[in-house]
């Protein structure tokens, strides 16, 4: 188990807990259909959920605090995203394209996938129910200061807000601004207060206190 | 490699195509028609509508980051009037802004 | 633009209400749903592709699409498209989903 990780949970899941609807046994046969065709293992698959399992908003945390830190990282990683977490976070694999975008005084960046769900699983882990939810996916794009709002975000109206629609190749991540009175604080730190949703624009970062 | 067509800044309408019958199209609905600039050449990639029907020697194709203006992508958009959404678009989904941006007028 | 020819995964812009931020604990048969996925589309001769899943999702009907969960709407895609390749047969699928429901 990794010890890294705040969302780590058992794997002894109690089959006979879950739910026992057509699709859990759709998804059983399949399963055990393409075990049996040899197409992967059991063991294959505890691994790739383990592998899954292990990326979470930690790892997105990282880099966010990196790049407070460290002005040449934050160039690059706005420069060219994919890079600079392979190479200089050691992140590995890094399985899209990101682009990273940066949260100032005068833009506020929101992502959302209005036709599906695309989100960078590989420095974020999986994604929040209400970011597949048809709520958001529908409506951040059109009112996305009224849905922030849902969130509890109020952003200054003085400021940009900029939707970033995830539609095709590319996966995201908000760079937040840094919380004034955090300056000289240490990149682990800075990593504490850095939230999931901060990274994908529905939260803006707060001290902790 | 593809050359891409367009270049940041250029301005670029999204054709306003609405094919039917099995499909599987990167362009939302809501942007199709509009207007916008492009804020980047994100690269070459294969084309998805090819590869969601299995064929993986689909040509590449050039993808953009478009910026639009909130207020010409909404007609009842209420939140400040700088607001944008950038939308990722293949290249066979854009075409040059006809320049007296006939677009506003209707 | 009718809205006829609007795809019902293609919700940019509508109002489907209110977001509730909050999230329930993935379950473990929706893990194995995404492993399953995942280990298709990283093979070397690639099984299916998220391309393939996403197009998947999109023909489901739109009762369908509307009603289930997100994983559920996963592996029913997975499975179409598995058929559809001639890599899983539907009998024999439908059989062991039987077996499943009797057995269960």
């Amino acid at each position: 188990m990794p010890h890294d990780d705040p969302h780590d949970h058992s794997h002894a899941a109690v089959e006979a807990d879950e739910p026992q609807g057509y699709y859990q046994h759709l998804a059983a046969a399949t399963r055990s259909l393409l075990i049996e065709k040899g197409v992967f293992s059991a063991a294959d698959m505890r691994a790739m959920i383990e592998q899954i399992d292990r990326r979470s908003p930690a790892l997105g945390a990282k880099i966010v605090a990196r790049a407070w830190t460290d002005e040449g990282f934050k160039a690059r990683l706005l420069s060219r995203g994919k890079q600079a977490i392979k190479e200089e976070m050691e992140i590995d694999p890094v399985a899209a394209d990101i682009v990273v975008v940066e949260n100032t005084a005068a833009v506020h960046n929101v992502v959302v996938c209005t036709l599906c769900s695309c989100y960078p699983v590989f420095i974020l882990g999986r994604p929040p129910d209400w970011y597949k939810s048809y709520a958001y996916r529908s409506r951040a794009v059109r009112d996305p200061r009224g849905v922030l709002r849902e969130f509890g975000t109020e952003i200054d109206p003085a400021r940009e807000v900029r939707v970033h629609d995830s539609t095709a190749d590319m996966r995201y991540l908000v760079l937040p601004m840094q919380p004034a009175g955090t300056e000289g604080w240490l990149e682990e730190r800075l990593a504490g207060i850095v939230t999931r949703d901060t990274m994908v624009g529905t939260a803006e970062v707060r001290p902790a206190e | 490699m593809t050359d891409p067509l367009f270049n940041p800044g250029d301005a670029v309408t999204v054709s306003a195509r609405f094919p039917t019958g099995r499909r599987h199209i990167r362009t939302p609905f809501y942007i199709r028609g509009k207007t916008g600039e492009v804020e980047r050449v994100c690269g070459a990639y294969k084309n998805p509508e090819d590869l969601a029907f299995g064929n993986y020697n689909a040509a590449r194709v050039s993808l953009y980051r478009v910026r639009f203006d909130q207020r010409h992508v909404w007609d009842d958009y209420t939140g400040n009037p700088n607001d944008t959404i950038d939308i990722e678009i293949y290249e066979h989904w854009l075409e040059p802004a006809v320049t007296e941006d006939s677009s506003d007028a209707t | 633009m009718s809205d006829d020819i609007r795809q019902q995964h293609d919700m940019g812009g509508l109002d489907k209400g209110p977001v509730t931020p909050s999230a329930h604990e993935i379950e473990p048969w929706e893990k194995r749903v995404e492993a399953i996925m995942r280990l298709l589309s990283m093979r070397k001769d690639r099984f299916v592709t998220v391309d393939e899943l996403r197009r998947g999702i999109e023909e489901l009907p739109p009762e369908l699409y509307d009603t289930i969960g997100y994983y559920e709407r996963w592996i029913a895609s997975l499975s179409n498209i598995l058929v559809e390749k001639g890599v899983l047969d539907r009998a024999e699928l439908d059989a062991r989903v039987k077996a499943l429901e009797a057995g269960a």
